[in-house]
């Protein structure tokens, strides 16, 4: 079995990618799990506080469910998953096998505008994540 | 896999309580929310059908407070106990750290127990994980059905059915009443967290 250890220097350093590249741009909170449903690290705006282990766990369910039916269409994987809500909207997006990278928003960003930053934050992150 | 941030001390830890369709998973998770309610920080997680019955997994996070300064997080899961949800069981099966097998002692389920328990080999094996490294821990649920005149098996037989080999602790309970389901808890959190710390150290 393997473990996931992160040092404080690794999430501090995530810490300040999701700070700079998310927060900063107005999304409410990011939240960085693993497949299982564990929280890797968590940043929010500190206006919205949501309850973010049972987020972890009903996001790695849905994202695995959602791989699974990838599947069964024949395709390899659906590496992004977006539901769009009246207030809120969540995106997911896969940043390897192992992790998650979730981001819920408000109407005032473009959604566009944020994928265009999730995929600078996973590139950041998965440098920093494969040095350890 | 459990999770270690060294930053914020945090130690999370997934357990999960497997076996048959209306063994009382469910049912272990709702006494434990009842009944250690300041250990509880939310609320816990149902999925499930109309019907009642859990369609993907209950979540409950429940915290242990503190080992060698480490904030203990322990994740129990359910899965959906219905045979025809068999790949959403795997799912839930992912990056597990202990589990209990909750068998239902009643004569009429004896094969679905043994049929639980070896999709549960199965499905750990699709993991590269084997249920003989696994912490487990088995709870033979239903026992105060006995009270009522319904046929229950003896423990000597469940044991045979199902422990022979895994010679995993074992407890009879009862998860309506309660009676044993903290100490099924306590003891797959105890294996558990021994299991980690010895691969860790």
């Amino acid at each position: 079995m393997n473990y996931g250890i992160v040092s404080q220097e690794q999430i501090e350093q995530i810490d300040a990618i999701l700070t700079d590249k998310l927060i900063k741009l107005g999304v409410d909170c990011v939240i960085v799990i693993d497949m299982a449903g564990n929280i890797i690290t968590a940043k929010d705006n500190s206006e919205n506080k949501y309850d973010v282990y049972s987020f972890a766990a009903l996001a790695a369910g849905n994202f695995a469910t959602v791989d699974a039916m990838a599947k069964l269409v024949g395709e390899e994987e659906f590496s992004l998953l977006f539901h769009k809500g009246q207030e809120s909207s969540i995106h997911f997006s896969k940043i390897d096998e192992e992790l998650l990278l979730i981001s819920m928003f408000g109407q005032e960003i473009s959604l566009g505008f944020l994928r265009l930053n999730v995929v600078d934050v996973i590139e950041q992150i998965k440098r920093l994540w494969n040095k350890s | 896999m459990s999770f270690i941030n060294l930053k914020e001390k945090v130690v999370q830890v997934k357990i999960v309580y497997y076996g048959p369709g209306r063994c009382g998973k469910t049912t272990n998770l709702e006494y434990i929310n009842r009944s250690f309610r300041n250990q509880i920080v939310s609320e816990m997680v149902s999925l499930k059908t109309h019907g009642d019955r859990t369609l993907f997994f209950d979540f409950l996070p429940f915290n242990m407070g503190k080992i060698k300064g480490y904030d203990i997080k322990i994740q129990l899961y359910t899965v959906p106990g219905q045979v025809k949800y068999n790949a959403t069981r795997k799912l839930v099966l992912r990056g597990v750290d202990g589990i209990v097998f909750v068998a239902d002692a009643m004569v009429k389920q004896r094969e679905k127990n043994i049929r639980s328990l070896n999709q549960l080999h199965e499905n750990l094996l699709s993991y590269k994980e084997s249920i003989f490294k696994v912490p487990l821990v088995m709870q033979y649920n239903k026992v105060d059905l006995k009270e009522h005149g319904i046929p229950i098996l003896p423990t000597e037989i469940l044991q045979k059915d199902l422990n022979s080999r895994l010679q995993a602790p074992y407890f009879e309970a009862s998860a309506v009443t309660g009676y044993n389901v903290p100490a099924t808890l306590k003891k797959v959190i105890a294996s558990t967290i021994i299991s980690i710390q010895k691969k860790l150290f």
